[in-house]
């Protein structure tokens, strides 16, 4: 079946990292800049670099935050979080003062502790003990590339973690919750994994 | 745990890629476009391309078929379009204008030298523009004859007063997200990182270090960061010149104890006609 990608552009960074690895498995991808365009595609990647109060505030101008909770969430269209794009599924994110987020998991975006001899950002690769569909095809524990300085901290742990990671100590690298999946590293920055996480999510979302 | 990295840094002069000696000797060794091709094949971490032209034309072989009209960031944008790896991009980089240019073509980062020293407030502007992660800091070292080393810059004609492990510590100071930390010395020759120098940097700095210069044997690639303290082990001439020389390393720098990522499944392809 045939799906249109829709990848969303709310000033947060550049798209053309993704728009390419998209391209590369042969999805049909669209650059969608308001919110009414979600009606066009038949699933979503929600990609981003920067703080989270931005983000939001980014998604919002733009109409994308009823959007998506009607195309998302009621209509159940198939949606990729990428690393902030992961972070605004939270409650509340804690970079840079105190901001509401799409309120879709019970948690907090906060700063990834720090310790002696630990660096932060965390930037690079990193294994990813992944469960899921995401994750299908691949080696377990397999390495993926992460550039981010916070975190997803649920209020409690569920089925709906789908992957974990350690840096000092370990965190939520993915979620996956029903047709809302994100992830906290790039996988189109990922090699041969991220491009098999990328076509794992194609799968999911073309047999929605 | 973050693994240590593995990165070829490959050289552009007049949209040519070249091996570089001791900063001045420039051999041609092909077309750069068809080389992101082959590491994507390979097991490295990341790529960093550096155009070390002094103007802007194009060196157009026919024999090398590279067209005549592609500048730097055309070709910037053609390696991107087929890099699932991070890309860095340098060179001749002198504004935020200029760091703009090349991060909307598809870079994730670009690194500074000569504006690093000319202009270091470009470090801060840029890394509140685009993050620190998107911003590596150049420090290009030589050994002085009375002992210890000298930052020297423009292609190594000229020096600053700061050492090196002086110069990376205002360099994180003023934002950069990484230090590139080259061996003017080692450059091309093929006897081993400059463990000393690298030790002197990695020492005093917080920003993850990536050791570039000297690596002549798989063996090398461990001492940087076994030894120096590095976060990353980069090298130029061996990765066009020894077969099989990223799964080599990898596997070199694995049994020397260091945590890589090792890659066993086969090439990521591409789908095709299934739009």
């Amino acid at each position: 079946m045939s799906v249109r990608f829709g990848i969303i552009d709310y000033g947060m960074g550049n798209l053309r990292s993704v728009r390419n690895a998209f391209e590369f498995i042969g999805a049909d991808v669209v650059i969608v800049e308001r919110g009414e365009d979600l009606a066009e595609v038949g699933a979503v990647v929600l990609p981003g670099v920067g703080a989270f109060g931005r983000g939001m505030e980014g998604l919002r101008s733009r109409g994308f935050v009823e959007a998506l909770e009607r195309h998302v969430r009621q209509d159940g269209k198939p949606m990729l979080g990428i690393c902030l794009g992961m972070q605004l599924f939270a409650k509340t994110g804690l970079e840079l003062g105190e901001h509401e987020g799409l309120g879709w998991v019970d948690a907090v975006v906060e700063r990834l502790p720090s310790a002696e001899g630990l660096r932060i950002p965390h930037i690079g690769w990193n294994d990813v003990h992944g469960e899921g569909p995401l994750f299908a095809g691949m080696g377990h524990p397999s390495a993926f590339y992460f550039v981010h300085s916070f975190h997803v901290a649920p209020a409690h742990d569920g089925p709906f973690v789908s992957g974990r990671t350690e840096h000092g100590a370990r965190f939520v690298s993915a979620v996956s919750m029903g047709n809302v999946h994100g992830v906290q590293f790039h996988p189109e920055k990922s090699h041969r994994c991220g491009i098999q996480l990328l076509r794992n999510f194609v799968a999911l979302a073309r047999g929605a | 745990m973050l693994k240590k990295r593995l990165i070829p840094v490959l050289l552009l002069q007049n949209g040519q890629l070249v091996r570089s000696e001791g900063f001045s000797l420039h051999q041609i060794l092909g077309n750069p476009v068809h080389e992101v091709e082959r590491f994507n094949e390979w097991s490295v971490d990341e790529l960093i391309y550096i155009d070390i032209s002094d103007d802007d034309a194009i060196d157009g072989r026919v024999d090398m078929k590279v067209r005549r009209d592609s500048s730097p960031l055309d070709l910037l944008e053609s390696v991107a379009a087929r890099c699932f790896m991070p890309l860095t991009f340098g060179g001749r980089i002198r504004t935020l204008e200029d760091v703009r240019a090349r991060i909307a073509r598809g870079a994730d980062k670009v690194t500074l030298s000569t504006a690093a020293i000319e202009t270091p407030e470009l470090i801060t502007q840029a890394a509140e523009a685009f993050g620190s992660q998107a911003i590596v800091a150049v420090i290009d070292a030589r050994r002085r004859d009375a002992g210890g080393w000298e930052v020297v810059y423009d292609h190594a004609r000229r020096s600053i007063a700061p050492s090196p492990s002086e110069w990376a510590v205002e360099l994180e100071r003023l934002g950069a997200g990484e230090i590139l930390l080259q061996s003017v010395d080692r450059d091309g020759t093929a006897q081993g990182y400059d463990l000393e120098l690298i030790r002197s940097v990695t020492a005093v700095t917080h920003v993850p270090v990536i050791a570039l210069g000297g690596v002549g044997r798989l063996e090398h690639f461990a001492d940087c960061i076994t030894k120096g303290g590095a976060s990353a082990a980069a090298a130029a001439n061996i990765f066009h010149f020894v077969e099989l020389s990223d799964r080599r390393a990898k596997r070199a720098m694995a049994q020397a104890g260091v945590d890589v990522r090792l890659v066993q499944t086969p090439p990521a392809q591409p789908n095709k006609g299934r739009r």
